[in-house]
């Protein structure tokens, strides 16, 4: 015969406080753990969503980022040359040999400085990357010293709003629209004519060439002819997916790494919460598992009653935690992408494993944690049990 | 001294949730030290930075070079005492996860601007004798076990090419807070070779550090600095190096603020255990309170008993969890990827605030209890079946 549920509920019920204190514990580490999961996700979504499929990207081999990298304009006009390459109706080639820099903008509110990329693009540039809306002003008009700027640069900086003037290379550029990608890295950016950057920078060079294939399928085609040919030796292309999650890999590898660790520490405490409140309860009643034993209860049926009651007390904590994790899901953070030395800024994102896996962990904390102390509360004598008050 | 007693025979009436209150705040304390090691380490280069050094850049950002007649301009401004510069060389040392900066220096000066990079004297000179010379910090040295004479084959990014230098010293770091890793060589093999291959780029250094008499005159120095070159087509930003090194971290601000938060949850999870192993204590102890009133023990005696015992559990937890602490750094300073933090110590406030945080739990988590003991009057507890 089965105890009923009920029976468990009452119990932690009536030793409310106990309760409620290992159930905040579990809490903080779901959300922890939860946390860290997010934040990693979060990067690692909008890198990734900064790439498209059909794109490649060209950098030189030894770059570690776009803004190491140099393509000369010769090397380029070979690239852009290749078959693969998707063409306007007009003949030309649909890529974009882009000028990367980077300036430094003060941010709103405090004193601090921050590494913004700058990139020069094509004419055809928008067509690569129609994920780019404007959601206000216009396109920057080309031969021109002007610029527009991601969503979360226009918020987070001085200066950095439509219609003001940013001061790089010489020359006061105006701001005349806010882009937005929907989250991925290029919200971090500014963007302006190529060839106006290029000058003002005195930059004769490409930093990257960007290509959009004529379909994803010619991808290994492509990248054939391309390493064929003797003069692209010193360069490297690759699909632009894989560049931006090659980009986030070590930032994310880190929050993983400390995450992971920490998590560890963490539910290793909770685990000891757990079996301290566990045994608590167990010892509290002995006399009356004793008498529920008396009455006819096996040891399976005290057994998991106990387990029913830890794996109760871990849900709550596991559901806890993830309520505060979700909430994180309103906030950017922003770091230093170090791959390119600029800042890129990001949300914690939540993902259906990262609830499968923070819930399941509560579950672990607590059978884990409620084991121990359930087997001693089966393992009980009668007679003794019954005599211990 | 009977309180003292009776503290340890209550400590040892539970002993299983004793020891495990025990691991549990031994483990928090541990993740604690951990997260603030973390943290120190992530600052290491603004913790490291000396009060008499500016840096002076590019205004707009440190990726522009600046020409390299403006250190005969900068000399002149009053109250400098010595000018250097360097260019950031980048590059790929056996594969792109070998992290470790790679500099181009004025070889001349730059060490007499950083004194806490000891190189032996006969190394400095054949250093600054050869041009394709390099000097290596140590951790650099045991890492890919270089020895005084091989050969660091480079391939460039920014200055594309392959580049080989050749060991000729290495340097000690002298404080426990100096980055034992960069790979410094002579600015002036990276100008010929610029020359030759791209003019353009010949007569650029990254930044100049000026090393000046009074520190207090910072803020002057730097304005002077900049002023020199206001409205010209390279304007410069000089700031204190501890300012330049925080530049670079504030865009890793919110993290840092994240991992900062996690270290204070910790605390909270270590009062929660304690906390609650102790509301257990007392709730099944209610009865002997009221005998121990009975007996004619003032309130004070309870009081000591309860925190005594609570206190003895946090700092028994507390100094295990810091013994611990020092293993485990090590172990995930391992874990890292290498080159990730050069310095990674665990720092004496890391030491001093977990001490103190266990201590500080030790006394909240008896607040509740001793609440209770005091509240309930001796007939009420001696009543109360247990």
């Amino acid at each position: 015969m089965k105890i009923p549920l009920k029976y468990s509920l009452r119990s932690l019920w009536t030793r409310r406080l106990t309760t409620v204190l290992t159930m905040i514990g579990i809490a903080l580490v779901v959300f922890v753990f939860a946390a860290v999961l997010m934040m990693a996700h979060g990067l690692q979504k909008t890198l990734v969503a900064t790439g498209s499929d059909d794109n490649m990207i060209v950098l030189r081999k030894s770059a570690s980022g776009e803004i190491t990298s140099i393509i000369g304009r010769e090397e380029a006009a070979i690239i852009t040359s290749l078959p693969q390459v998707a063409r306007l109706p007009d003949g030309k080639a649909l890529a974009s040999g882009e000028v990367v820099v980077i300036v430094n903008l003060q941010y709103v509110g405090t004193e601090g400085y921050a590494n913004i990329m700058v990139r020069g693009v094509s004419p055809e540039a928008s067509l690569l990357r129609p994920q780019a809306r404007l959601t206000s002003g216009r396109l920057f008009r080309f031969g021109s010293r002007e610029v527009i700027v991601g969503s979360s640069v226009a918020r987070r900086f001085q200066g950095a709003g439509l219609g003001e003037r940013i001061k790089f290379g010489g020359d006061l550029w105006e701001i005349v629209g806010i882009f937005d990608t929907e989250g991925s890295g290029f919200d971090s950016e500014i963007w302006g004519d190529g060839d106006q950057l290029g000058q003002a920078f005195e930059r004769s060079v490409f930093s990257t060439v960007t290509v959009r294939l004529t379909s994803a399928a010619q991808r290994q085609e492509f990248l054939t002819a391309f390493e064929a040919d003797r003069r692209l030796q010193t360069l490297e292309a690759k699909p632009e997916k894989q560049f931006y999650e090659e980009q986030s890999e070590l930032m994310a590898m880190f929050i993983r790494i400390l995450g992971i660790a920490i998590t560890v520490i963490f539910s290793v405490g909770a685990i000891i919460g757990a079996m301290i409140t566990m045994y608590a309860a167990v010892s509290n009643r002995t006399v009356e598992i004793g008498t529920l034993r008396s009455l006819g209860f096996r040891r399976r049926s005290v057994l998991s009653a106990f387990l029913v009651e830890s794996f109760l007390l871990s849900m709550l904590g596991g559901l806890a935690g993830l309520l505060l994790a979700s909430i994180l899901q309103f906030f950017s953070v922003s770091m230093i992408n170090f791959a390119s030395f600029s800042e890129i800024a990001f949300s914690f994102a939540l993902s259906p494993e990262i609830i499968l896996m923070s819930l399941l962990f509560a579950v672990i904390m607590g059978i884990v944690g409620g084991f121990l102390p359930a087997v001693r509360a089966a393992r009980l004598d009668i007679l003794s049990a019954l005599r211990a008050a | 001294m009977r309180v003292m007693k009776l503290i340890i025979k209550n400590m040892l009436r539970h002993k299983l949730r004793t020891f495990l209150t025990v691991v549990g705040i031994a483990i928090a304390v541990m993740a604690f030290g951990l997260i603030r090691t973390v943290i120190t380490a992530w600052y290491a280069g603004v913790e490291a930075s000396a009060a008499n050094r500016l840096i002076t850049r590019h205004a707009v950002s440190f990726i522009f070079p600046l020409p390299l007649a403006y250190e005969s301009r900068i000399e002149k401004v009053p109250g400098i005492n010595l000018v250097t510069y360097a260019n950031w060389f980048g590059g790929v040392y056996i594969d792109k996860d070998q992290f470790f900066a790679r500099i181009a220096v004025d070889a001349e000066h730059y060490f007499d601007v950083y004194p806490e990079l000891i190189v032996p004297q006969d190394q400095l000179a054949t250093f600054k004798r050869e041009r394709n010379a390099c000097i290596i910090g140590s951790q650099i040295a045991e890492r890919y076990n270089l020895k005084i004479g091989d050969i660091m084959p480079i391939e460039g990014d920014i200055y594309p090419g392959r580049w080989e230098f050749v060991v000729r010293g290495i340097y000690k770091p002298r404080d426990k807070g100096t980055d034992p890793s960069n790979m410094i060589f002579h600015w002036q093999y990276l100008e010929e070779r610029m020359k030759e291959e791209a003019p353009v780029r010949s007569g650029q250094v990254g930044w100049y550090v000026i090393k000046i008499n009074n520190p207090a005159e910072d803020a002057q120095v730097s304005r002077q600095v900049d002023d020199l070159f206001a409205n010209s087509p390279a304007e410069t930003k000089t700031e204190t190096e501890k300012a330049f090194q925080q530049g670079f971290m504030a865009s890793a601000g919110a993290i840092i603020t994240a991992i900062n938060l996690i270290s204070f949850i910790v605390i909270g999870i270590i009062m929660l255990v304690l906390g609650n192993t102790m509301i257990m204590a007392a709730r099944e102890r209610v009865r002997e309170y009221a005998v121990l009133k009975t007996l004619g023990f003032s309130t004070w005696h309870l009081v000591g008993l309860i925190a005594g015992e609570s206190l003895a559990i946090s700092t028994l937890g507390g100094a295990i969890g810091l013994a611990v602490t020092f293993p485990l750094t090590a172990a995930f300073a391992e874990a890292l990827p290498k080159g990730w933090f050069p310095v990674f110590n665990v720092e004496p406030i890391t030491i001093v605030l977990a001490g103190s945080a266990a201590i500080l739990v030790g006394v909240i988590a008896s607040v509740f209890p001793i609440q209770r003991a005091l509240g309930t009057s001796i007939v009420e507890g001696l009543r109360q079946a247990g």
